[in-house]
Formats: C-alpha cells, sequence, structure tokens
C-alpha cells in the first residue's frame, strides 16, 4: 500500500475499454510522493522557522484539469454531462433507455465510474454505445484527472455527446468539477423526498434533477411536492424532470433537455 | 469520504511547491459552507503526511463562518448552512464566504 494516500495498485484506477480488451493502470497518482529525506536529517536542529504564505486553492490542480477538460469539450463542440446520484436511483437503466433510444442520433458515449467491476460498462456496451468504464478502486468519486484518462480511452467524436456517471454517492463527486457542461442528479421516490434536504450541497451544484422510478408511486408514502418544496430550498433555480426509466414516462422531457443542451453547443 | 483526497491534493501541492523544505506548521481555511469536513481532514493529516515534506507537522484549520447576500432585499448576514433563508422570507442568497477551501501559509524550518 502506498504511505501516502493509501491506495494499493489492487485499489488504484483503472480505464477499461469495455468494447475492447486494453486494461491499463493509468493512475500512478499524477504526482511523485517527493520523499525528500535529506530535510528529515534537519528537522530537530534548533527552533528557526519562518512562514510562507501560499494562499493555494487546494482544489486547484483538479480544477485547472477540470478547465483543460473544458476547454477540449468547448473545441470539439462536445456537450458532456456529468450524472450523480445515490447508489441504486438508477443511473445505468435511465443510460441504457438513453444510449439505446437516442445514442445514435446524438452520438452518445459513455464513461462509466464505479468502485469495482464492469458491470455497468457492459450494460452499457450491450446498447452498442461506445463506453469507457473507469474503476476509482478506494476512490468515492471521480475526479478531472480520471475523465481525462477516460475520455482518451472513448475518443469522442467531433459533436458527440459524452455522458458520464459518476460513483453512486450523493457527497463526495459533489466537490469534484470535471469539466462538465452541466451536472444532473438522479434521485428516486424509492429514497425518501426528504433527500435535497439531507444533501444541499449536490442540489446546490446541479443544473437538472431527474426524479426517477415514477412509475412506482402508486406503491409508495412518497411526496412529490415536498421533494420539490426541498430541491427548490437547496437550489432555487434547479429544473425538476419527474421519469421512469424502465416504463419511459416523462422520458421525452428528458430527451428534449438533451436534444436542447446539445444543439446550443452546435 | 473525499477528505481523504482533499487531504492528498493539500499534501501534493505542499510538496511541490518545497519539495526541500520541513514543514513544521500548516494553516488551513475549511468554511463552513465548504462540504469538507475539518475533523476528517484532520484524522486523515497524519497518514497522508508520512514520510514527505510535511511528516510530524502541526495541523491548524480555519474554520470561516458563511455569509450570504440575499437576492431579494440585498440584506448580508452569516449563515452556517446551505438551507438558510434570509429575514425576508427569500430562498435565493449569493454566498459571499463560507466556500473557502485554501492552503494558507506553512511555517518551514529556516
Amino acid at each position: 500500500m502506498c504511505a501516502t494516500c493509501g491506495c494499493s495498485d489492487a485499489g488504484g484506477v483503472t480505464v477499461t475499454d469495455a468494447a475492447g480488451s486494453a486494461h491499463q493502470h493509468v493512475h500512478g497518482h499524477g504526482h511523485d510522493h517527493g520523499h525528500d529525506h535529506a530535510a528529515h536529517e534537519h528537522a530537530d536542529d534548533g527552533h528557526d522557522s519562518r512562514t510562507v504564505t501560499l494562499e493555494q486553492a487546494v482544489l486547484a490542480r483538479n480544477d485547472e484539469l477540470a478547465e483543460r477538460n473544458r476547454r477540449w469539450f468547448a473545441d470539439n463542440g462536445v456537450l458532456a454531462l456529468n450524472l450523480m446520484s445515490s447508489p441504486g436511483a438508477g443511473k445505468t437503466t435511465l443510460l441504457e433507455r438513453t444510449v439505446a433510444e437516442l445514442g445514435i442520433e446524438l452520438g452518445i458515449g459513455v464513461i462509466e465510474g464505479d468502485q469495482e467491476t464492469l458491470l455497468d460498462g457492459e450494460r452499457i456496451r450491450a446498447t452498442g454505445a461506445p463506453v469507457v468504464q473507469i474503476n476509482t478502486g478506494a476512490g468515492c468519486h471521480l475526479d478531472a484527472s480520471m475523465l481525462a484518462d477516460g475520455l482518451r480511452t472513448l475518443d469522442p467524436a467531433t459533436g458527440s455527446m459524452v455522458l458520464v456517471e459518476n460513483v453512486g454517492n450523493l457527497v463526495c463527486p459533489a466537490l469534484f468539477d470535471l469539466g462538465e457542461d452541466s451536472k444532473v442528479v438522479i434521485a428516486s421516490v424509492t429514497e425518501g423526498a426528504e433527500k435535497p434536504l439531507k444533501y444541499p450541497h449536490m442540489f446546490r451544484v446541479a443544473q437538472l434533477v431527474l426524479l426517477n422510478k415514477i412509475d412506482l408511486l402508486p406503491h409508495l408514502d412518497f411526496d412529490v411536492e415536498r421533494f420539490l418544496d426541498g430541491a427548490r430550498r437547496a437550489n432555487p433555480r434547479i429544473e425538476v424532470l419527474e421519469v421512469s426509466a424502465t416504463r419511459g414516462d416523462g422520458i421525452d422531457r428528458w430527451y428534449e433537455w438533451l436534444r436542447g443542451r446539445h444543439a446550443q453547443l452546435q | 469520504m473525499h477528505e481523504l483526497s482533499i487531504t492528498q491534493s493539500v499534501v501534493d501541492t505542499v510538496c511541490e511547491r518545497m519539495p526541500d523544505a520541513t514543514v513544521r506548521r500548516i494553516r488551513l481555511d475549511i468554511g463552513r459552507l465548504s462540504g469538507v469536513v475539518a475533523d476528517s481532514v484532520r484524522f486523515c493529516f497524519d497518514l497522508v503526511a508520512e514520510g514527505t515534506v510535511l511528516d510530524g507537522a502541526v495541523l491548524e484549520i480555519v474554520e470561516s463562518p458563511g455569509r450570504a447576500r440575499c437576492r431579494a432585499c440585498d440584506a448580508e448576514f452569516e449563515v452556517n448552512d446551505l438551507l438558510a433563508l434570509c429575514g425576508c422570507g427569500a430562498q435565493e442568497l449569493e454566498l459571499l464566504a463560507g466556500q473557502e477551501l485554501m492552503i494558507k501559509e506553512v511555517e518551514v524550518a529556516a
């Protein structure tokens, strides 16, 4: 195990081209650990010290790489969306349906983020869409560097669309800009109507919420109005669409939203 | 837990900027609305710093309070959660402070 960040080779980030057999370890930390043992020899020499002002944003490196991704998307007319949700909200089912019905029209490619397994990547690949799987190992979110690695493998065409399925988690992915055009949160009626109030950071950074599994509403005690109020409380400008990824209810409005964002970029 | 990545970024940044230093103290500003839990950063710090220029350094965290301006009535006030409302009842607030995530300074052996 790496003593610096606690990762191990087995737990490191891997990018897999789900269409082929390439399986590479690309993480390498993006840094060398800078062990400077010479410096330690003098650590106890007296107490003279000086203060150095740094005033540097902690996420400056990620933000810089995200900006680089954003420029690449803009230069190539590619629309990138960052899809985030808690585990089990139906992100992959929604993606399967979206790429099956709209994949060719909009040239959709998918980058799948999960801690482990190629299962989601394989589900998307079965629809025929280009897909790259990123496994974050111990990591609880995608970052801009992982997305850049994924993009190199996916190699999306000019004017196409990249849908990024982030690691299932309503907390951590909110903080890491990937360089995407918009963030989309997928919530589901099986999760409880208070999710926006419990996870305001996530709803605050999103442009769109898809409230999924609405076909199950007759069987549940889910207060849609309460959910909508909470979402607007966290983010007064948020747009919410109610959908069922399995039955197709409301899905046309999601497709219209995608077509609209895509057309704006062309 | 994104605080592990955040702490890793702190250590990487200092290692890159001062590869030959011996850091005795580091001061971070983690705003109360930043979405980062200061205690979790403290929890990770020693492990992440081990074997780097920050090994053994004292970690100080300033937790800046949040400030917001109401987009409806222009009032400015302190806020310490993202769901705060203005006294006038409006929901839409512009955050002025509290989202900081900064490495402020380091004290290094001369």
